[in-house]
């Protein structure tokens, strides 16, 4: 494993972290530490274990059911996320999630954003309205949609809908941001402002993406992993995978002769 | 000859187009929701103009024959002779009572004439139907001299008739007096033999006897008092009948009515139908209890099926393990939709009214036994019953309309920390709601079809009381009911004038039908409500 030491605080270590689908394994022995108010930007081919790896951040690999997980996920308190103890519903407000096809609430765009906060038993009007315009602002959303939050959140254009559910996630207060090729399913100018909005929430929060374009992970991140059949393959800054792979799979890969 | 090729080609391009692109199969399905529809169609068209043309006042007709009998009625039909080429009418000439069939073929061959004498009158009478004829006089001891006329003391017949439903209504109220007091003094019994306060419940109920005795007798005197005033009728044939006022429900004289009068005539009849009780072995009158019964019965329904149906769709697609045993249940649930709903009945006659029934009249109304009180056929019952039959439709509807919420919405709500509970009340079952909804309205409109399994748990021909008043606790759900369904099998082939019964039977099933549509309507109101709300745009 080339593993590159690299100096950073991390906010989760990943170790050895094998994933079985029933009997068919999936991830095999992955390390990584994720750098805390950074971007990760997770890289290959398809089929290759990046949204498997992503879901185990955030424990979503639970709801799969047959799915069975060996290693540490280590917060950095030191907690294991998989520990017995550790709720997954406690683990998901502060590990937050956007998804590739944007999945906004068949509801207003209002009860969208509060969603997080009604569903943990907050219902002070002025807390939620404060949230609500915090975190439409945070994601770029509040110019756009501030007249009509009491209306259907189905009502709004693709690349809005998945800025709400960025504003959604953001709205319950989380440390770090899980995006599974959040941009794949919209237009370039949209793809724009996505891009601009994880810039501006890099810093506050600690944001690990999946992406299949190379030039997206070389724009907003800071840090990518190079995955390949399941196994991380290369984990260093961006500039240093983009520039100067250590790895041959990785040259072959991000200059485009495979995958 | 290459216009000839063409054209050829053009054919057999068309003909591939139709084989190869299933252009048959649009023609197909055409064909058969056009079927359907017609069919549908021509129901409601039959059922509507006999079930509404039965309470159209039409004109009376004196039929003179050859030989010289004359009858006087409505014609109703005219037909073909089955074994020759002659005409025939069908009459109803009425006067069950003179003649004891009320229908009449005749063959027009035979007839003389036919004419429409304005004079002619008819009576919708509380027995034996209508009576055609001719007013002779009027009788009555308070009648001011010189007066003639049916509307001269039709006031009289009127005041009578108030009085004797007073007397009745008062004898009932002390009847069921009696009875609750009688009951209670049962309870007592039961549980305390020796209680002093027995003797003072005998005593009282043996003044409420005597009281109810006099009341009796008041009013069979009030009864042979109201005879006093009574007209005097000729059928065609000039046989002179006298008829009590009493007896008679409404006079008209359908030759000399105009058209506002008989539209007059018509509403009134209408206005009965909804909102009085049946007459005459429920041949004529009104249908208010069984459609009371109807529509309690269906709402019942709904409150042991949606819960019960809702709930284990849930439990089987959101909770359950999926497995074996999950679609052992599903495939259990498929087949019970397909029991006949008689062994439905009987399943609720055993397990409802015997096993649970009787359970709760042994536990709570002991001393009342061997009467039952829970232990027999109720609405309560026959709605149970009704639920478990129609329970399978809501489950399957809702396991589907859980199915298509989307789980990449299930996964947005999860990974905001809602628990799978928060997610089901929150987004799925929302979601669901206008399938969920699709799914009542049809268990609904089954259930509100059912008859067979009805019969078995509690339906009657004639209910003495509804099973909603305004007597505490206002629902009587252990009463029997009466229902539009079981009234049109019962009018229909269980009364002895099927003829006189014909009308009723159309009006029925016509109310049946408005009943479902007005049920269903306003469901699917709702679910296009719930549509519009859950999800958003419509496209
Ligand atoms: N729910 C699942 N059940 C079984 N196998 C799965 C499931 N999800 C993904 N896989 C398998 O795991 C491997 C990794 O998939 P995935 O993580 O989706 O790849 P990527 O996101 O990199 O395209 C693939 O071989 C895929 O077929
Ligand atoms: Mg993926």
């Amino acid at each position: 494993m080339t593993q590159h030491k690299i100096q950073f605080s991390p906010v989760m270590r990943v170790r050895g972290l094998d994933l079985y689908y029933g009997t068919a394994q999936a991830l095999f022995s992955v390390d990584m530490d994720i750098p805390k108010h950074q971007v990760t930007a997770l890289i290959g081919p398809s089929g290759c274990g990046k949204s498997t790896f992503l879901r185990c951040l955030n424990r979503m690999n639970d709801l799969l059911g047959s799915v069975s997980i060996q290693g540490k996920i280590e917060m950095d308190d030191g907690t294991d996320i998989y520990d017995k103890h550790q709720d997954p519903i406690q683990l998901r407000r502060q590990v937050g999630m956007i998804f590739q096809k944007s999945n906004p609430f068949p509801k207003t765009i209002y009860e969208n954003v509060v969603y997080g906060l009604r569903i943990a038993g907050v219902n002070d009007k002025k807390t939620l309205d404060q949230v609500v315009e915090s975190s439409l602002t945070r994601a770029a959303l509040w110019d756009e949609v501030k007249d009509r939050l009491d209306q259907s959140a189905l009502g709004l254009s693709g690349g809005q809908m998945q800025r709400l559910c960025i504003a959604r996630a953001v709205a319950v207060g989380p440390e770090i941001l899980l995006m599974d090729e959040p941009c794949s399913a919209l237009d370039p100018k949209s793809t724009a402002k996505i891009e601009d909005l994880i810039l501006e929430l890099r810093g506050k929060y600690t944001i690990v993406i999946v992406t299949h374009n190379m030039q997206q992970a070389s724009r907003v991140s800071d840090y990518t992993g190079f995955f390949y059949e399941g196994k991380l393959i290369e984990f260093d800054r961006t500039q240093q995978i983009f520039t100067n792979p250590k790895n041959q799979q990785t040259e072959d890969y991000i200059t485009g002769r495979f995958g | 000859m290459p216009s000839s090729e063409s054209e050829k080609a053009f054919v057999r391009g068309e003909a591939k187009k139709f084989w190869r692109e299933g252009e048959y199969n649009v023609w197909f399905s055409t064909l058969s929701i056009g079927g359907i529809l017609l069919m549908a169609l021509t129901l409601l068209v039959v059922v509507t103009i006999n079930g509404l043309g039965a309470f159209w006042p039409s004109k009376l007709a004196l039929i003179k024959l050859k030989e010289g009998t004359t009858y006087l009625g409505e014609i109703e039909q005219t037909s073909r002779q089955p074994n020759s080429k002659e005409q025939r009418i069908q009459v109803k000439i009425g006067n069950r009572d003179l003649y004891s069939l009320d229908f009449k073929w005749i063959n027009l061959d035979e007839v003389e004439s036919i004419t429409y004498p304005e004079e002619v009158i008819a009576l919708e009478r509380e027995e034996y139907g209508n009576f055609y004829g001719f007013l002779k006089e009027v009788h009555s001891p308070d009648l001011a001299s010189g007066a003639s006329g049916l509307e001269a003391i039709w006031g009289l017949g009127d005041q009578a008739k108030t009085n004797l439903s007073k007397l009745s209504a008062e004898l009932r109220a002390q009847a069921e007096e009696m009875e609750s007091i009688r009951l209670r003094r049962l309870d007592l019994a039961y549980k305390n033999p020796q209680s002093p306060r027995l003797a003072g419940l005998d005593k009282t109920l043996a003044e409420m006897g005597v009281v109810f005795e006099t009341q009796v007798s008041a009013q069979e005197q009030a009864a042979v008092e109201s005879q006093a005033h009574y007209a005097l009728f000729a059928d065609a044939g000039g046989r002179e009948k006298e008829i009590p006022l009493v007896k008679i429900h409404r006079f008209y004289y359908p030759n000399q009515m105009s058209l506002p009068a008989k539209l007059g005539h018509y509403a009134v009849r209408i206005y009965e139908l909804f909102f009085t009780e049946p007459r005459e072995s429920n041949t004529e009158g009104g249908l208010f209890p069984a459609i009371v019964g109807t529509v309690i019965l269906v709402f019942t329904m709904s409150f042991v099926s949606f819960p019960l149906g809702v709930v284990a769709a849930v439990y089987m697609r959101e909770y359950a393990r999926k497995g074996v045993m999950v679609q052992a249940v599903r495939v259990a649930v498929n087949n019970l939709a397909g029991i006949p709903s008689i062994v439905w009945g009987i399943f609720g006659l055993a397990f409802f009214i015997y096993f649970v029934g009787g359970g709760i009249d042994a536990f709570f109304f002991p001393e009342r036994l061997p009467t039952p009180t829970f232990g027999t056929g109720g609405v309560l019952w026959a709605s149970s019953t009704l639920g478990l039959l129609t329970v399978p439709v809501v489950i399957v509807a809702t396991e589907e309309a859980l199915g298509s919420v989307p789980s990449e919405i299930r996964h947005g709500s999860l990974a905001l920390g809602a628990t799978q509970f928060q997610t089901l009340m929150r987004v799925v079952l929302p979601m669901s709601s206008p399938r969920i909804m699709t799914g009542f309205i049809l268990a609904m409109s089954r259930a509100a079809g059912e008859v067979a399994p009805l019969m078995i748990t509690g339906v009657v021909k004639l209910a003495p009381s509804l099973p909603i008043d305004l007597h505490a606790p206002f629902f009587h759900l252990e009463r029997k009911f009466m229902h539009l369904g079981f009234h049109i099998y019962d009018v229909g082939f269980q009364s002895p004038n099927v003829e006189a019964a014909k009308p009723m039977v159309f009006v029925t099933t016509l109310l049946l039908l408005g009943v479902v549509l007005l049920m269903t309507s306003f469901s699917i109101f709702l679910r296009n409500r719930m549509k519009k709300r859950f999800t958003g745009r419509t496209f």
